[in-house]
């Protein structure tokens, strides 16, 4: 077992003014995730502690955070990597915190909801449509998209700039564009072209970094610019 | 708050939502789900959808059937697997035009791969059965139908946990449920109620599961008076990550990995030599218990390996990315380079809430319950018996949910309107009241890792009376203690403390259920192994189980098994 040193963001809006940080120290075994750290200190130790989590294994997206200053899966990192040093964790960044690890999400879900993350295409055949294995690996990457928003938390444009649309709901743009039997995508590629569409992107690749699934976030974007260019 | 709603879907995982969808047009209809939908478990689903397509091999609608009864040791109902066989092939079409991303057979058709206890010809040999999205099936098609729920402005209350269900005069009247952010108690007056509120896998120490799956809908339903079934069936999947229970799909074992003993021997060519590997879940755990019990663990320890070495990085990275990626997570391994220590982790429960083909909820003369419904894991049809085949839950969700949904709807007409009681949130209210200032007690943790534990050491693979017997003494003691339970946090917003000692309640209750089932069935079937019964009894035990609370408390009853095509035989593969 290793002894664990966590700091920790704290803000209750029903009794705190502003924010504080929060220390606790937790037994845990090297291959122990970090949310099972945080269990521990909320379970033991601080009932009051709030976080998210459900699957606990990086597939429903819930206990996005920052974890010393980087916005990852608690559920995704092991005790080993981080038992040197204390751990500081905080909420994702670049949204209302509603309390302690836990943000407010509801713009972010909107925003995916605005691109229309489903597919348009007229009356199917009886059976499935075709696709080839080479039209289907397009978007192989965008599908492993788990909406955690770790990327958008972590955009440095999406903190200096609220109107950008953000890396998330990009990736889900993209999921239909490159889909060969989506029949929208030129209408879908005029939705993301202006400044906080598409163009908001300015290559900082912190999307592509944080992102827990590891989808080319950025390269996506790219693509999508390189369509709408070619379509002038 | 009091909402009022023509219909309450209560879960958003894929029978919630595709209820939902079948319900939407016209019907006012809302959702309720205690974590935000696209968290729902469904989408932890990896390896596939079962259908015979016939994409990649001759299959057939009868061959999935037959699969699906032999899968479920014979208890399975067949109307119901008839029913799931037929309409799954029309199922995976329609969730191809909704979107879902299925993977593609180079003639662009769904591909398909092997699956276990999946057989071409009434169990000649594995057949390609599983439609799949890489090893994010589950995932991908929760994504599509919420995509579409929100797209149809289906009411979504994210956040909002089940706290009780109303009936009045037995017909369900209405729900109290408790808004997560706000801690307020809310009241849903309603006409009809679907429960699609999942498992309760929660009950183990090591499972697959998420936090999420307490059993919510399956316990308020049992308080109500509603029996439950077959809770004895409690799926362990062979292949959970060694220590975490993190599932590592059959699809790996469908794309050609193999399980291996510490002698490196691939065991499971001697307990299913026709289809090895790809046996279905129960006889493999039994299998692993089996290897690890006469010493052949790796290193004398409680895992085997999975060794998924034989199988291409090209499809590694293909087919099977999320799991090679959790390996070298959670392990550090290199699934093309080493093995994966592997031991059984639960993973489903075959029992629940009994209901007809169409989703009503049947009461213990097997009457429908006015204004109840249920579907997806929570209930149960029996679709599967006493072990559900790999790919057949998610087929089971889009298939029944949609049923379910249709019912609703046809049975909206004739169901009025009723009064809700008086007070109706009193009894949440005080429950939370007293957990709230009780300032002597237990800490709900201490109280649920000893149930965790003494469910998993007395009720996992292999089972006996003694066991089971001192496990059942131990948790009545765990569910006096339960009376004293308290908690930290007093606030109103995200408490979860608060909720994880409610939800407490639930699995201790469930956990007995499925104890009492166990100790009642004096056989072996399907996932339940009773070592003092090592036999299958058809004679004495060919018959569902159900447990109801009483005033004399848990009572036991049986009801017949549907069978029409197939006669139970030995199950051997």
């Amino acid at each position: 077992m290793i002894e664990m040193k966590f700091n920790i963001f704290r803000f209750d809006p029903e009794v705190d003014r502003e924010p504080r940080y929060q220390k606790y120290t937790v037994k845990a075994e090297p291959w122990e995730r970090l949310l099972d750290c945080l269990n521990r200190i909320k379970w033991e130790q601080d009932g009051t502690l709030s976080y998210r989590m459900s699957c606990a294994h990086g597939v429903c997206g819930s206990d996005g955070m920052k974890i010393n200053g980087r916005c990852a899966l608690a559920c995704q990192k092991l005790v080993k990597d981080y038992q040197d040093k204390e751990v500081l964790l905080e909420p994702l960044p670049t949204f209302k915190v509603l309390k302690d690890l836990i943000v407010d999400l509801d713009k972010f879900f909107e925003r995916v909801e605005w691109v229309k993350p489903y597919l348009i295409a007229g009356a199917p055949p009886e059976k499935e449509r075709s696709q080839s294995p080479e039209e289907s690996n397009k978007v192989e990457t965008a599908i492993r998209c788990i909406l955690c928003a770790c990327c958008s938390a972590a955009c440095p444009v999406c903190h200096e700039n609220s109107d950008y649309i953000g890396p998330a709901p990009l990736v889900q743009a993209f999921r239909r564009i490159f889909d060969s039997r989506d029949e929208e995508k030129e209408e879908r590629l005029k939705q993301l072209d202006y400044p906080d569409g598409v163009w908001g992107c300015v290559n900082y690749f912190e999307c592509t970094r944080v992102c827990p699934k590891e989808i080319p976030v950025t390269k996506s974007i790219n693509l999508m610019k390189r369509e709408i260019e070619k379509s002038r | 708050m009091a909402f009022k709603h023509d219909v309450v879907i209560v879960g958003s995982g894929l029978a919630g939502l595709k209820a939902a969808l079948e319900v939407a047009d016209g019907l006012d209809v809302a959702l309720i789900s205690k974590v935000y939908p696209t968290r729902s478990h469904s989408g932890a689903a990896q390896g596939g959808i079962g259908a015979a397509l016939g994409n990649e091999e001759p299959d057939s609608w009868e061959w999935h059937m037959y699969d699906t009864v032999k899968g479920g040791d014979y208890l399975t109902d067949q109307d119901a697997a008839e029913i799931l066989a037929t309409d799954a092939v029309r199922a995976i079409y329609e969730l191809e035009h909704m979107g879902v991303p299925f993977n593609r057979t180079a003639d662009g058709r769904i591909a398909q791969r092997a699956f276990g206890g999946h057989t071409r010809n009434f169990g000649e040999a594995a057949v390609k059965r599983a439609c799949h999205a890489a090893d994010r099936t589950g995932r991908v098609i929760l994504d599509t139908l919420h995509a579409e729920a929100t797209k149809r402005g289906i009411r979504i209350y994210p956040e909002f946990q089940l706290l009780d269900i109303l009936m009045k005069d037995r017909s369900v009247v209405g729900l109290v449920v408790y808004e997560i952010s706000s801690g307020k108690l809310h009241v849903f007056h309603t006409r009809a109620v679907l429960l699609a509120t999942g498992g309760f896998g929660k009950v183990f120490k090591v499972t697959s599961n998420c936090f999420a799956n307490t059993g919510d809908g399956v316990y308020l339903a049992y308080r109500c008076g509603i029996p439950l079934e077959d809770m004895e069936f409690v799926q362990f999947h062979p292949t959970g990550i060694y220590g975490l229970g993190v599932l590592i799909s059959e699809a790996a074992r469908g794309e050609g990995a193999v399980l291996r003993n510490s002698e490196r021997f691939r065991f499971m060519e001697k307990y299913a030599p026709t289809i090895k590997d790809l046996a279905p879940r129960d006889l493999i755990s039994r299998a692993i218990i089996t290897e690890i019990r006469e010493g052949r663990g790796i290193d004398h320890r409680d895992f085997v390996h999975l060794d998924l070495t034989g199988i291409s990085k090209e499809k590694l990275s293909e087919k099977l990315s999320d799991i090679s990626s959790f390996a070298e997570i959670y392990l550090g391994v290199d699934v093309s380079t080493d093995p994966i220590p592997v031991s059984p982790t639960c993973h489903y429960m075959m029992g629940g809430i009994p209901t007809d083909l169409n989703g009503h909820v049947l009461n213990e003369n097997v009457e429908a319950v006015e204004g109840l419904y249920a579907a997806g894991e929570c209930a149960c049809i029996s679709v599967h018996g006493a072990n559900r085949l790999g790919c057949n839950s998610l087929v089971d969700l889009v298939v029944f949910g949609r049923r379910a949904g249709q019912s609703i709807r046809r049975d909206l007409e004739q169901l009025d309107w009723k009064s809700l009681p008086s007070s109706p949130d009193a009894r949440p209210a005080e429950i939370i009241e007293n957990l709230k200032t009780r300032s002597e007690g237990e800490k709900a943790y201490v109280l649920r890792d000893a149930m965790q534990e003494l469910m998993t050491r007395s009720c996992s693979v292999f089972r006996n009376e003694k066991d089971l017997k001192k496990a059942l003494s131990e948790l009545e003691d765990l569910k006096n203690r339960y009376q004293n339970v308290k908690i930290n946090d007093r606030g109103d917003s995200f408490n979860s403390d608060l909720l994880e000692a409610m939800e407490l309640e639930r699995l201790l209750g469930l956990a007995e259920t499925i104890l009492i089932s166990a100790l009642g069935r004096r056989e072996s079937r399907g996932a339940h192994f009773r070592e003092d019964y090592p036999e299958r009894d058809d004679e004495n035990w060919l018959k569902h189980t159900l447990i109801r609370q009483t005033d004399s408390g848990p009572e036991i009853s049986y009801k017949p098994v549907t069978i029409t095509r197939f006669e139970p035989k030995v199950r051997t593969y």
